[in-house]
């Protein structure tokens, strides 16, 4: 394949937000507060509820989530063991110690597409200062690789994607390129895959932040003018196999996952328009004393700020969001039948607060017309003579 | 979710504590069923780090794998957890029944008396039993292979075998060889709190039970997030997956000094794993409490059977050599299991129905059964040459079931059978007719008892109440090979052994 690559050697990302907004963020965040990069991971999740601007706030702000629900009294449960960080760690470093030999086999492996094995696979030095010349040197190096027509594995490249107005970094654990010049994006997990399968929801999680990745790469190759369909589409997920330490590989399409992020992140309001609507003076700043951990402010003054921000709760944020112990209370206290599940939510029509359906099901309240009401008091009528009968 | 269920959890939601799904128990609970609570290492796929087994509230066994990269005392673990639990499976093996009915001379043989019921505390549980039966089935003891590089302990690879197919089993709905505690909790009570949530053992008994003085969400909320001063969770999780900030906090430190041979190290090890377990441990017996307080379903007995059939096919395959279970279907045991469990699903939902009038409003609410006062009763007779009673029966009802014209119906008769009907019209004053077609007897004149009399309240369902195969069968992918099951494929290799089979 050949492309025309001679276009901006430093590509440079589309990081910069306007100045007003930026400044805004910084006030929104506390002036002295760096702020926190979105990583795959997290714009995963925030794809996975684009309706909450609450998130995506704090989010494109570099609000650090954690912290803050600390300081509301409400710690997320997110943590890693030291167990699974190390076991992670020795296996990557075990899956490339070979400067990606190995890897780029199991790909070939996994591809059967019968192509010569590489006599040698190029490992481009990505070193550089910061993210904004790390993303630039992983530019560069996606390039030349291109170029060359040979096996490269790229380890640990930066990429950048603007995200709802906001740059975010993001580090795949490794990119191929082909010799053809199209790359294919790399997990690495530490959960196994016993007999060629691994856990769903875990190689699910693995695709959409693949997926996120693989819409980086997009926008790299956008920017260094190459014809689309660069990037794969089948992303090679590699695992412990078994029991083993040895590596299993599997390609994984994300086609799904990448349509569907790409339309969530658009679908994204934009950050500048949530922050100006939010009341004069609003901030997030936690004053943290000089232990840097301890916040100085009163956990109902921050509860404000955090609830002038309209939220979509729903039991999935608990295993995706660090808000979402503070975000279920807000919801409970405001009666949703939406913290009992959005299929629940979606059943009782117009009927938002358990307040209104238990009046409409025991006849109190609800125009009788409406079948959602009428359903509910015929399921009503039936659950309590059941019950009745039961006890009578 | 049906809207009964919905309006359950809103019920809960206002009352603060759950509120019944279920007027009866629908699943079965051993009398002494081995409760089996395991922990695993963080980031390792079947690297246990201990668990507590066994059958009496009071006295539960502690295992402990003190450093679980340790391939050997990996091994030891197992070899005791084989010690622990295969004489419980294995005392339910002796003793099969043998119908002496002397006419019966297909020698008409019966299941085992009873089964072992392991008991785990959630879902993830039954998926670590699945994973702990694969990692073991295959080992080679030094007996099989003397070659072997690291000989599995005698007993391991049988409890390997055992394990899959409880976990296998576990997979067929309705069925109690290996049901998870949350499962069963979740099937008969409605919290306040979504089903997602319902996964945590101790938020869920929290919204059953709630401690004096608090609300279920209180309770929960503590539950799930109460942590004591150096950040550890008060109730620990209820596995197999451990607390991070325990793992960080103690359990590596103490392995750490395990490692460097510190005297008292390994007692350090077996505390802190009991302070993780017990919690769990007590909480799955609390449920057992709970649970046994209903009575029982009366089908239950039928899909117990079912379960006795299911241990009794493997014992025999254990007893006739058989290899291991393969490490995948082939397609047509796939489709035959696949299509085993979809029958026990619809016989659930038939069977829970009749069992129980919280379960058949549902039905009713969704058009699928319906409830009424018989109002008239007009005998009518069959054209054929000995004419065949079928009485028109008139219903009126408040349900709304939308049956086409001829549809069959059934209804359950007192002493377990059920009778046939056809639906045959909405009358115009908004009552049913039905004509029964079955389960009068043979005579020209029906049994006593088989047609309702106007005044009768009565139920008939949309659905067959025996959907395929009679409770007295095995299920088709237990079928002993003794009982034409397919030829016996070569036992597979056993995993390979790698330098360091941990990272
Ligand atoms: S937990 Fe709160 S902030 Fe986070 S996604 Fe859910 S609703 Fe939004």
């Amino acid at each position: 394949m050949i492309r025309s690559l001679d276009s901006r050697p430093e590509a440079r990302p589309e990081t910069a937000a306007p100045t007003a907004l930026r400044q805004r963020l910084a006030e929104l965040r506390g002036p002295t507060v760096a702020p926190r990069p979105l990583d795959a991971r997290a714009l995963a999740a925030l794809a996975a509820n684009p309706g909450c601007h609450r998130r995506a706030l704090l989010d494109g702000a570099g609000v650090d989530k954690a912290a803050l629900s600390r300081a509301l009294g409400a710690p997320a449960a997110f943590g890693q063991s030291q167990f699974a960080f190390v076991r992670g760690h020795a296996f990557e470093a075990r899956v490339k110690a070979d400067g990606g030999a190995e890897l780029v086999r199991l790909l070939r492996e996994r591809l059967g597409d019968g192509s010569p094995a590489p006599e040698h696979v190029d490992l481009p030095d990505l070193a550089a200062a910061g993210p904004e010349g790390r993303t630039a040197r992983t530019a560069l190096a996606l390039r030349e690789a291109t170029a060359a027509g040979r096996w490269a594995v790229l380890d640990h490249p930066l990429l950048a994607l603007t995200v709802a107005g906001t740059p975010a970094y993001l580090e795949p654990d490794a990119v191929v390129v082909h010799p053809d010049g199209s790359w294919t994006v790399v997990e690495i997990k530490s959960f196994a895959m016993v007999d060629g399968s691994a856990d769903s929801a875990k190689v699910g999680a693995a695709a959409r932040q693949a997926a996120v990745y693989a819409l980086a790469l997009e926008a790299v190759a956008e920017r260094l003018g190459a014809e689309a369909g660069l990037v794969r589409h089948r992303i090679l997920l590699v695992c412990p196999k078994d029991f083993s330490n040895l590596p299993a590989a599997s390609l994984v399409d994300v086609r799904k996952q990448l349509a569907t992020t790409r339309r969530q992140l658009a679908r994204l309001t934009g950050v500048a328009s949530i922050a100006a609507a939010l009341p004069e003076g609003t901030t997030f700043d936690l004053c943290l004393a000089d232990d840097g951990r301890t916040s100085m402010r009163p956990a109902a003054e921050l509860a404000s700020a955090v609830d002038a921000v309209a939220a979509a709760y729903a039991p999935e944020c608990l295993a995706a969001c660090e808000l979402a112990f503070h975000c279920r209370a807000r919801s409970r206290a405001a009666d949703a039948v939406q913290a009992l599940g959005r299929g629940l939510r979606a059943e009782l029509g117009g009927l938002t607060t358990v307040g209104a359906v238990l009046a409409a099901a025991s006849g109190e309240a609800g125009d009788p017309d409406d079948p959602t009401v009428s359903a509910l008091r015929r399921a009503a009528a039936l659950r309590a003579q059941a019950l009745a009968g039961v006890a009578g | 979710m049906s809207l009964i269920t919905t309006l359950a959890r809103l019920e809960a939601v206002r009352d603060g504590r759950a509120r019944p799904l279920a007027t009866v128990r629908h699943r079965h609970l051993a009398e002494k069923p081995f409760v089996f609570v395991p922990l695993t290492t963080a980031g390792e796929a079947g690297a246990p780090l201990g668990a507590m087994v066994g059958t009496d509230p009071d006295t539960p066994r502690l295992l402990v794998v003190p450093q679980p990269r340790d391939r050997d005392l990996r091994s030891a673990f197992l070899a005791e957890l084989a010690e622990a639990m295969l004489p419980y499976i294995e005392s339910y093996a002796e003793g099969a029944e043998y119908a002496e009915d002397t006419e019966n001379t297909s020698g008409s043989e019966e299941p085992c008396a009873d089964a072992p019921q392991l008991l785990v505390p959630s879902a993830a549980g039954v998926e670590y039993v699945r994973l702990l039966g694969r990692s073991m089935r295959f080992r080679r003891t030094a007996e099989q292979d003397p070659d072997a590089p690291h000989p599995a302990p005698p007993r391991v690879p049988l409890l390997g075998r055992w394990l899959t197919h409880f976990g296998e089993r576990a997979r067929v709905p309705g069925s109690s060889l290996l049901p998870a505690m949350t499962q069963l909790l979740g099937r008969h009570w409605a919290t306040g709190q979504s089903v997602l949530e319902d996964q945590h053992l101790g938020a869920l008994l929290a919204w059953i039970d709630p401690p004096h003085g608090l609300t279920g969400a209180e309770a929960a909320a503590r539950a799930e997030r109460e942590r004591d001063r150096d950040g550890l969770l008060v109730h620990p999780p209820a596995g197999p997956a451990t607390d991070p900030v325990f793992d960080n906090k103690r359990l590596a430190p103490a392995i750490a000094r395990y490692d460097q041979g510190r005297t008292g190290a390994e007692r350090e090890i077996h505390d802190l794993l009991e302070t993780q377990l017990r919690p769990t441990w007590d909480a799955v017996w609390r449920g057992v409490g709970l649970l046994r307080a209903l009575p029982e379903g009366a089908h239950v007995a039928d899909r117990w059977k079912r379960d006795r059939w299911s241990y009794t096919a493997h014992r025999d395959r254990l007893r006739a050599g058989e290899p291991p279970q393969p490490k995948q279907d082939d397609a047509v045991t796939a489709a035959r299991k696949l299509g085993a469990r979809e029958t026990a699903q619809a016989q659930l939902d038939a069977q829970e129905a009749l069992d129980d009038p919280l379960v058949m409003a549902g039905r009713r609410l969704a058009g699928e059964a319906f409830e009424g006062e018989v109002t008239a009763v007009v005998m009518e007779y069959s054209q054929a040459k000995v004419p065949r009673p079928r009485p028109l029966v008139t219903v009126r009802t408040g349900d709304a079931p939308h049956p086409a014209e001829g549809a069959r119906l059934h209804r359950a008769l007192p002493g377990g059978k059920s009778q046939s009907a056809e639906f045959v019209a909405h009358e115009a004053d908004g009552t049913l007719t039905v004509r029964l077609t079955g389960g009068m007897g043979r005579g020209k004149v029906p049994e006593a008892g088989s047609v309702p009399e106007p005044g009768d309240t009565v139920c008939w369902t949309l659905f067959e109440h025996a959907p395929r195969g009679g409770p007295e069968l095995p299920d088709p992918d237990r079928t002993p090979w003794t009982h034409g099951g397919p030829p016996a494929a070569a036992a597979e290799a056993p995993d390979p052994v790698t330098a360091e089979d941990l990272l």
